[in-house]
Formats: structure tokens, C-alpha cells, sequence
């Protein structure tokens, strides 16, 4: 599957999501800096990796969500195109109007590292399909903002769309309706605190981010992909 | 009536040298130097830059061997890994900034040693902080312990570099004076080795990063004094940290090492740009003329002596390749960062600087890197002397010595760090193989070679405080077994002296025997010192009162795992292990955590160190990890063997049974809590395969008993001793204590 990696100024998982990309998407995953107007062709994946994008000035993910190359990544999702955003790439997402929500302070004031368990909700999208509903699964989280909100009929409507796709089983953050990661209403687009792109080799204590890149891999090119 | 103004010889003390040192300036310059010249010196022969009072002993360290890259003098050492990669490390203490301003003293720590290892080429992989503060239930230790990990969270979780390991441990005497060293690796291939220097004749230099402003000047001065509670006025000398920024500098000056444009990089660090300017024009033995109109500024107004020793953080000097000037300016410009060339590289030997069409600086490159040397008298202290050689034989040994395993292990210094590396990003660069607290030091793969860099960062301050030679030979020796403990053989070292005033004889006493300590332990273990920092002076006056912290030479060690598949951890791994201890049992309580907990006595003997069994029972522990005979490994320390079998069970949720065949003679508080140095625990699937290595080796071992159950069960035959307690008692001692402190 053809990955992008977008890189904006102070992004620091953008390594690692080329790493797990190319391991287990495609060799030839490749950075896109965004200054860039365009994505490279035939982009089938855009990752848009965790760090802290322009230093999270403003507000996390708020510089980044309208520095050029956002305009190709949102038009890239109106086409159908995969877009997956964890860390401060969900925040990226939140703030550029992909995905409803934002996220907040964690509960606790505190940035906080550590594995955590998630429950799988929803195993009908292209990113989830290779785990079984209701699976539990370890991926570590590494944020300070991870806190998700949204208004009360976002979230109602979240819920009854099966949008919700990761939700954690002992809630960190605060997280409204223990949300871990979300998709829009299509299903093309992924954004999740927990990083999975941080448990696909066993070394790191956890394999079990695998399977959602499994799940890219096995439901091939966006076009057909659920919609 | 008027006062004559007071001459510059008068205000020598204002910048940091004494008169002497001034007439010494004089006569070698032969003529005044003006008020900006005298600041410049002052801050080139401050301990922090110039090691006044340590450099003579610098000479005792050993700092050659096969696997050492890049030696002292550099901005960072490196050593050889293997497969063309290099690591580079260095320990940096940011001590009194932290005194003062926590959060961002101890952000800034974090900044400026990550500089100092991009600056040699290579890509930061890990830091590692050791940690010292006062009584832990104090509001100031409350204060700065939450600072200082919030500083190092603020700027390592957003740069990017994973936090994965060090030491937290609390003393009264760093109770004014914190201490807060901070170690960094990172990795490179050796063709990317870039050097401090000018390079030759007409290069230019280019100054890189944020614009200089009034914060942080005369840090390196304000570093060289004690503190005092006048010491809160000198809060501008704490400079302010941006990671952002810092993470632009460190992708755009890795970009430009690797396209070959570079020819010579330095972060300005202590006495920012001129110290930075002066070593690199030093080690290219040529002259520089530097613009100082030309430096970018924050603000307006800014005058010579600001423009040269501000310490605005998240600024380099980098000088381009000749012919590859613009590629330079080019390839910055991506990055948005500041960039103007400043000046160039002449063929004269001196430091010329110019401001407003005006020559103001115009000293030796030489004198401003040589600062005078002293050697003092060291003189030990006879009540600390009088307290090594007490007699410990009345400390009664206590009616419960289960109660005591849990008063240990809810100790704030040996209790769980897990409250404060959750709040470190550990696992970014998805490198970590062995996170903090999971073993005795931090492993990291190298993607794509199969090899491991382990790290560790250790000293026993008690130890050297009650002997310093031994102490710190303790302090490289523990670090080495640590390495052992995770399966990788340790190269070399670096090592951050923090001491109190040197010209306290009993205090510089401490500096060098610690140092000949040091130097013999890493000759004999094969780990040289490839660098390192001083910091004197931690030091708290009040009134008539000078209270000098422990002597704390911390040592960070780096090692190599050949295969990273062939590693260990401390935590039991289910039941039906067999436990072996490879060395030999404590006969004494001397020195130890045990004695200052429970008997609030900080007294006795250091436990004896012999060099040649440390590396014998290292060798063995190796030897049982990459035969597949282990896979767990603890070293013992703080607390002493039933510390240590207590976290082992508690790491892996599961109890032990063990019994310590010993002669009656040797107390059971000794063998139980006294801290004997060449030990190591291990745990084993396969005892007779674990005995017939070790019996082959000749090295001393028991075996101890097996895991399992659900209690920590430890029996002492000869002493009538038997000890139960649950591991969820232990586990819930272990873990507790630094939440709270934390908050």
C-alpha cells in the first residue's frame, strides 16, 4: 500500500511510522514535508505521525492542520484515500475538521507513557478488519493531550455510527465514553491517541499493533475499501 | 565629594577572577585588558569552562583503547559499537540552574548536552537522569523533584529523544543543593564524525538557531560560586529552553553534516558564543575575527559583553566546507531558522572581535583556553574519617527483619521510579528494548543490525563520602555490573564530578581520590573516560554554616549486545526458577542503606572492591546470558542481597524461597542488608548447565533456593532467621512512595 509520511516541523514518531510503514505496508513508504501542495502519486496511505508539531503552539495539531500540504491530504480523503493520524496526528485531524472532537489536557495534568489495553468496537473498517470485535489488545500511549471530547450529539451519533473503533479499557486521560481512536463517518480516516506503530515488533513488548496495519494491507487499495 | 570608580583590577571578583588571576592576565597580555576582555577571560577560566581545579587530574583517567572513537576534548565521546556505528555519549550536570529554577534548569540540561551530541554527527537515541535531592518530605524537595521532572518531560517528550533511564535518590545534603546530571546518547556512522573546530584559513562561520538574548548570562560564572539565598537574584543567569526550536536545529545540523557541507560544529553551551568560538578556533590553532553587529538579537540595545556571553539556549556554530558556503545557508533555510555568517577563520592567533567598526576583544586564542591550573592540598576530614572507622559491632541487629525489607523498599531512593518515567516519553524512536525499570540498565536496539546500546548511570554517594577512592571505583564498578545485569559488555565512560567548594582541603581531598578511583576501576575493567563535566562549588552557605554535598562523581557507562535476542531482564520470569547469587555473601553492614534507614548511621567501612573479581563475575554473568543459560539478572545495591531478591519477585509477580547458608560469625542484618560489591543475582531453567559454567569459570557462587508462591520467604539457618512477606505487601512498599512525593 502506498504510504505518505507527512512531516511538518517538530514531528518526532514521523521515524518510526516510516519504519513500521515499511515493514509491514511498503518498502517504499516515503516523508512528505509539508510545504509540499501535493502527494506523491499514487499515495494510498497518508500517515500522519505523532510528535509536536510546530512546538504546539496555539494549540496541539492547530499550526499543522493548515500548513499546505493539509489541502492535499483532505482532498486525498474526499477521494476516498486512506488517512490514518495517531497522537498529534489525531489532533492534526481534529483541527483541519477530518475528524469531529478534540482532544484535551489528560485528567490528570500529566503527559503520560505507558502501554495500555484496548478494546476493538468496531472490526468493519479497512484498519481494523484483522482483529476479531472485542478484542483486547496492548499498545502503549505517549501523550499529554489526549483527553477526547465532543459535543454530546457528536458523540451519540459517533456511537451509533460504530465510528468509535478503539475504546480503552481502563481510561487514562479522561476520555469521553473511553474513546481511544475514531473514524469518520466513511470509514476512510483513523485517529487514535495509542500508538500502534510502537507495538509491531516483539523487542518493543508488544505485537499487537499489527494487525491494524495488517488490516490496510488486506483491504488493498481505497477503492475498495468500505465506504 | 566623589568616589573614584573602582578600578577593573577591584572588580576582578565580578567576573569571576581573582586578583591574581587578573595580574596573571595583565602580565601575560602586557597591557589592561578592558571590562569585556576580563569578562571573556573570567568566563574561559571559570571551572565550568577552563576545569581550573580539575584539569591537573584529568591525567590520571584513562582514555585510549581500541573501541574509543573520539576521546576527551571533543564535545561528546564515541565509541565503536561494531558494523560501522559509533556511539556518542556525555553526562552534563545542570546543577545550580536546577537550584534555582527547576523546570526550566533542568529542560535546559536536557537541551544542552542533546546539543553536544548532534554537534558530533550523530542522531540522539536516549537520555538518562541521575537525580539527587534532599529529605524527600520536605515542601522544597517537593518543589524541585516536581520541576525538574517536569522540565525534563517538557523538553525530551517534545524533542522527540526517549527518556530511559538513570537514578533518583534523596540525601539531606543535597537538600539546597540538587543535583541534576543529565547523559545522552546518540548514534552515528563513523564517516559522519564531525569535530569542534574552524578548520583552516578563510572559512567562514555561521551562526545557527534562535537570536541571543539577555537570558542566562553569566552562567558559567554563576555555576563556579556557592549558593546562597541571594542566589534567587541571579534567576536571569537561568536560561530558557524551546524544543521546538531545538528539534529544528538538531534535524537541520544532522542534514548538513550527512550532505558534507560541515567542517567543523559546537552548540554554544556555557559562555555561549564566545566559548564556542574560541575552543573551535583553538583546536584549528588559528585565529577568528568574529562582527558582533552581525549576531541575531532579541531585542534592541544589546551590548558587547551580552552578545558574547549570553547563554540563549538552541544556538550552533557550524563552519561550511569551503566552496560549500551556500549549500549551507541553502539547506538551513528549509529549516527556518536563524542563519548569518558571523565571520571567518584568519591566519593570526588571535580573538579578535569587532562591534560598531571597533576592535573590542583582541586576546590569544591560547590564553583563553588555558586557564591557570591548581593543585591544591588535599586533606581528609577527620569526623568523616572518624566515622568510616567506628566500631559498628554494638548496632543491634533488629527483632524483625521482615519490617525492615519493607522500610527499605518504601525508601524514596530505592523505592519504584514508575510515578516519574511514566511521565517520559521512553519509547519514541521505537528503540527501547529494556524500559526504565524493567532491569539494571536501558537496552536499545540498533534498527537493522541485530546489535544492542545498553546504558546505566550510577554512584553510591555514600560510599564516597565515607571513602572516596573506593567509592567512586564502586561507582564504575556497580555501573559495569549493571551493563552485565542486561546482557552487554561495557566499553567505556563518562563521568560528572559534582563535588563542593575545591578549596576546602577536605573537599578537594574528596575530588582526588575519587578521581584515582575512577582511573583504576576503568583501567582495570577496560572502560575509559571519554569525557565528561565538572561541576564544584555545590556548596550552601548560611551564616557560618557551609553545607557541601555528598561527593557524587556519577558515572555513565555505555555497552554493547552483540544480539539483542540474547538479553535479560531483573523480574522472575513464573515459578520454578533456580537462583544463584555469583559472587559472595556481605560480611558487613559498613556504609550501607540499612545502617543510615534504620539505625540513622552514616558510618563503617566501604564494602572491600576487587577489580579483578568485578570483571570475573561480569564475564560469568555474560557468559550465562549469551549461552542462553539466563535471561535474569539483577545486580545487588542499595539494601543488599534481600533488596534486590525482593525486586526481582516483585517485577515478575511472583515469590521466592531461599535459604543463605552463612556462618553464624557474619551478622544477619549484614547478610540480608549489607551492600558487598561483585555480586550478581540471577535466575535460571537450567541450574545444572548455570553450575557447570560458573564451576568451569572458578567464580565464587551459591545457590540461593527457587521462585515461587506468593511470598518472598528468606531463611537464615544458622542465625534462626526466617523471613515471609507477601510480595503484594512488598510490591505495595515499593510502589507507592514516589507517587506520593510526586503528587
Amino acid at each position: 500500500m502506498k504510504t505518505a509520511v507527512i512531516q511538518f516541523p517538530g514531528s518526532n514518531c514521523d521515524g518510526d511510522a516510516l519504519h513500521a510503514a515499511r515493514l509491514l505496508l511498503d518498502e517504499g513508504a516515503q516523508f512528505v514535508w509539508h510545504t509540499e501542495a501535493g502527494l506523491p502519486t499514487g499515495t494510498e496511505l497518508v500517515f500522519l505521525p505523532g510528535g509536536f508539531s510546530y512546538g504546539d503552539h496555539l494549540r496541539s495539531g492547530a499550526v499543522a492542520a493548515r500548513s499546505p500540504i493539509m489541502q492535499a491530504v483532505k482532498a486525498h480523503a474526499e477521494r476516498g484515500g486512506f488517512v490514518l493520524g495517531v497522537c498529534n496526528g489525531f489532533q492534526v485531524l481534529t483541527e483541519s475538521g477530518l475528524l469531529p472532537g478534540a482532544l484535551s489536557r489528560n485528567r490528570n495534568l500529566h503527559f503520560m507513557c505507558r502501554p495500555v489495553h484496548l478494546r476493538v468496537e468496531n472490526t468493519s473498517t479497512a484498519f481494523t478488519g484483522a482483529y476479531a470485535r472485542g478484542q483486547v489488545i496492548e499498545v502503549p500511549i505517549a501523550h499529554g493531550e489526549g483527553n477526547y471530547y465532543a459535543d454530546p450529539e457528536t458523540v451519540a451519533r459517533l456511537e451509533g455510527n460504530g465510528q468509535v473503533v478503539f475504546r480503552y479499557a481502563d481510561n487514562p486521560n479522561g476520555s469521553l465514553n473511553d474513546i481511544a481512536g475514531i473514524v469518520n463517518e466513511r470509514g476512510n480516516v483513523l485517529g487514535m491517541m495509542p500508538h500502534p506503530e510502537r507495538a509491531v515488533e516483539a523487542p518493543l513488548g508488544s505485537e499487537d499493533g499489527r494487525g491494524l496495519f495488517d488490516s490496510l494491507a488486506r483491504a488493498g487499495t481505497p477503492a475498495q475499501a468500505p465506504a | 565629594m566623589t568616589q573614584a570608580a573602582p578600578s577593573l583590577r577591584d572588580r576582578a571578583g565580578t567576573f569571576g577572577l581573582s586578583t591574581e588571576e587578573f595580574d596573571l592576565l595583565v602580565s601575560q597580555i602586557g597591557r589592561e585588558p578592558n571590562a569585556l576582555e576580563a569578562a571573556i577571560v573570567g568566563a574561559m577560566w571559570s571551572e565550568h569552562c577552563g576545569y581550573k581545579n580539575s584539569r591537573p587530574l584529568f591525567r590520571f583517567f584513562p582514555t585510549t583503547g581500541p573501541q574509543v572513537l573520539q576521546g576527551p576534548g571533543e564535545n561528546a565521546g564515541v565509541v565503536d559499537i561494531g558494523d560501522g556505528w559509533g556511539v556518542a555519549f556525555k553526562m552534563e550536570s545542570h546543577n545550580h540552574p536546577s537550584a534555582v529554577e527547576p523546570v526550566q534548569g533542568a529542560a535546559t540540561g536536557v537541551g544542552g548536552i542533546l546539543r553536544d551530541i548532534f554537534a558530533m554527527g550523530a542522531r540522539p537515541f536516549a537520555v538518562l537522569d541521575s537525580l539527587r535531592f534532599g529529605n524527600p518530605d520536605s515542601p522544597r524537595t517537593r518543589f524541585l523533584l516536581n520541576g525538574v521532572v517536569e522540565g525534563i518531560a517538557h523538553y525530551g517528550n517534545a524533542i522527540g529523544v526517549p527518556t530511559v533511564g538513570g537514578e533518583v535518590t534523596f540525601h539531606p545534603s543535597y537538600q539546597e543543593n540538587p543535583l541534576v546530571n543529565v547523559m545522552a546518547l546518540g548514534l552515528l556512522r563513523h564517516e559522519d564524525l564531525a569535530k569542534g573546530t574552524m578548520g583552516q584559513v578563510g572559512n567562514t562561520i555561521v551562526y545557527v538557531g534562535s537570536k541571543t538574548g539577555r537570558d542566562g548570562l553569566g552562567g558559567a560564572v554563576f555555576a563556579s560560586a556557592d549558593l546562597s539565598n541571594a542566589s534567587q537574584a541571579d534567576r536571569p543567569a537561568v536560561q530558557v529552553g524551546d524544543p521546538f526550536m531545538e528539534k529544528l536545529l538538531l534535524e537541520a545540523t544532522l542534514e548538513a553534516i550527512q550532505a558534507g557541507v560541515v567542517a567543523g560544529v559546537q552548540d554554544m553551551g556555557a559562555a555561549g558564543l564566545v566559548s564556542s568560538t574560541c575552543e573551535m578556533a583553538y583546536r584549528a590553532e588559528l585565529g577568528i575575527t568574529m562582527n558582533l553587529d552581525l549576531v541575531p538579537t532579541r531585542e534592541d540595545g544589546m551590548v558587547p559583553m551580552e552578545l558574547c556571553l549570553s547563554e540563549s539556549q538552541e544556538r550552533m556554530i557550524l563552519v561550511p566546507v569551503p566552496g560549500k558556503e551556500q549549500d549551507l545557508l541553502d539547506l538551513l533555510a528549509k529549516w527556518e531558522l536563524d542563519v548569518v555568517t558571523i565571520g571567518q577563520v584568519e591566519a593570526h592567533h588571535n580573538y579578535r572581535l569587532t562591534w560598531k567598526g571597533e576592535v573590542v576583544c583582541d586576546l590569544p586564542v591560547a590564553l583563553l583556553n588555558e586557564a591557570p591550573k591548581y593543585t591544591r592540598e588535599g586533606v581528609e576530614s577527620g569526623e568523616i574519617r572518624a566515622k568510616r572507622e567506628r566500631d559498628l559491632s554494638g548496632v543491634p541487629v533488629p527483632g524483625d527483619l521482615g519490617a525492615v525489607l519493607t522500610d527499605l523498599l518504601s525508601h524514596p531512593t530505592i523505592a519504584s521510579k514508575r510515578a516519574i518515567f511514566e511521565r517520559f516519553d521512553h519509547q519514541v524512536m521505537t528503540n527501547t528494548v529494556v524500559v526504565p525499570g524493567a532491569a539494571d540498565a536501558a537496552v536499545m536496539r540498533v534498527k537493522g543490525s541485530g546489535m544492542g546500546v545498553a546504558a546505566t548511570s550510577d554512584c553510591n554517594p555514600r560510599f564516597v563520602y565515607l571513602d572516596p577512592y573506593t567509592g567512586a571505583a564502586a561507582a564504575v564498578a556497580e555501573a559495569a555490573r549493571n551493563l552485565a545485569c542486561v546482557g552487554a559488555t561495557p566499553l567505556a565512560i563518562t563521568d560528572n564530578l559534582n563535588f563542593g567548594n575545591p578549596h576546602r582541603p577536605e573537599v578537594y581531598y574528596q575530588l582526588q581520590q575519587a578521581v584515582h578511583g575512577i582511573s583504576d576501576a576503568c583501567r582495570a575493567l577496560n572502560t575509559p573516560v571519554t569525557g565528561g563535566n565538572v561541576s564544584l562549588y555545590n556548596q550552601y552557605t548560611e551564616g557560618d554554616e557551609r553545607v557541601a554535598i555528598h561527593p557524587t562523581p556519577t558515572i555513565g557507562m555505555v555497552g554493547v549486545l552483540p544480539d539483542i535476542t540474547k538479553r535479560a531482564t531483573l523480574n522472575l520470569k513464573g515459578e520454578g526458577q533456580t537462583l544463584y547469587l555469583i559472587g559472595e555473601h556481605a560480611s558487613s553492614i559498613g556504609a550501607s542503606q540499612y545502617l543510615e534507614t534504620v539505625h540513622g548511621l552514616e558510618a563503617g567501612h566501604v564494602p572491600p572492591l576487587d577489580l579483578t573479581r568485578e570483571q570475573a563475575v561480569i564475564d560469568a554473568t555474560l557468559h550465562l546470558i549469551r549461552a542462553g543459560l539466563t535471561d535474569t539478572a539483577h545486580d545487588t545495591a542499595e539494601g543488599g542481597l534481600a533488596v534486590a531478591l525482593a525486586e526481582m519477585a516483585i517485577a515478575g509477580n511472583t515469590g521466592l524461597n531461599v535459604t543463605l547458608d552463612a556462618p553464624q560469625e557474619t551478622r544477619a542484618d549484614a547478610l540480608l542488608y549489607g551492600e558487598a560489591n561483585g555480586r550478581i543475582l540471577i535466575a535460571t531453567t537450567n541450574p545444572a548447565g548455570t553450575e557447570a559454567a560458573l564451576t568451569a569459570r572458578g567464580v565464587p557462587f551459591a545457590r540461593l533456593g527457587t521462585s515461587g508462591g506468593d511470598s518472598v520467604t528468606i531463611a537464615l539457618p544458622a542465625h534462626h532467621v526466617h523471613l515471609s512477606v507477601t510480595v503484594s505487601a512488598l510490591a505495595h512498599a515499593f510502589n507507592t512512595p514516589l507517587a506520593e512525593i510526586l503528587g
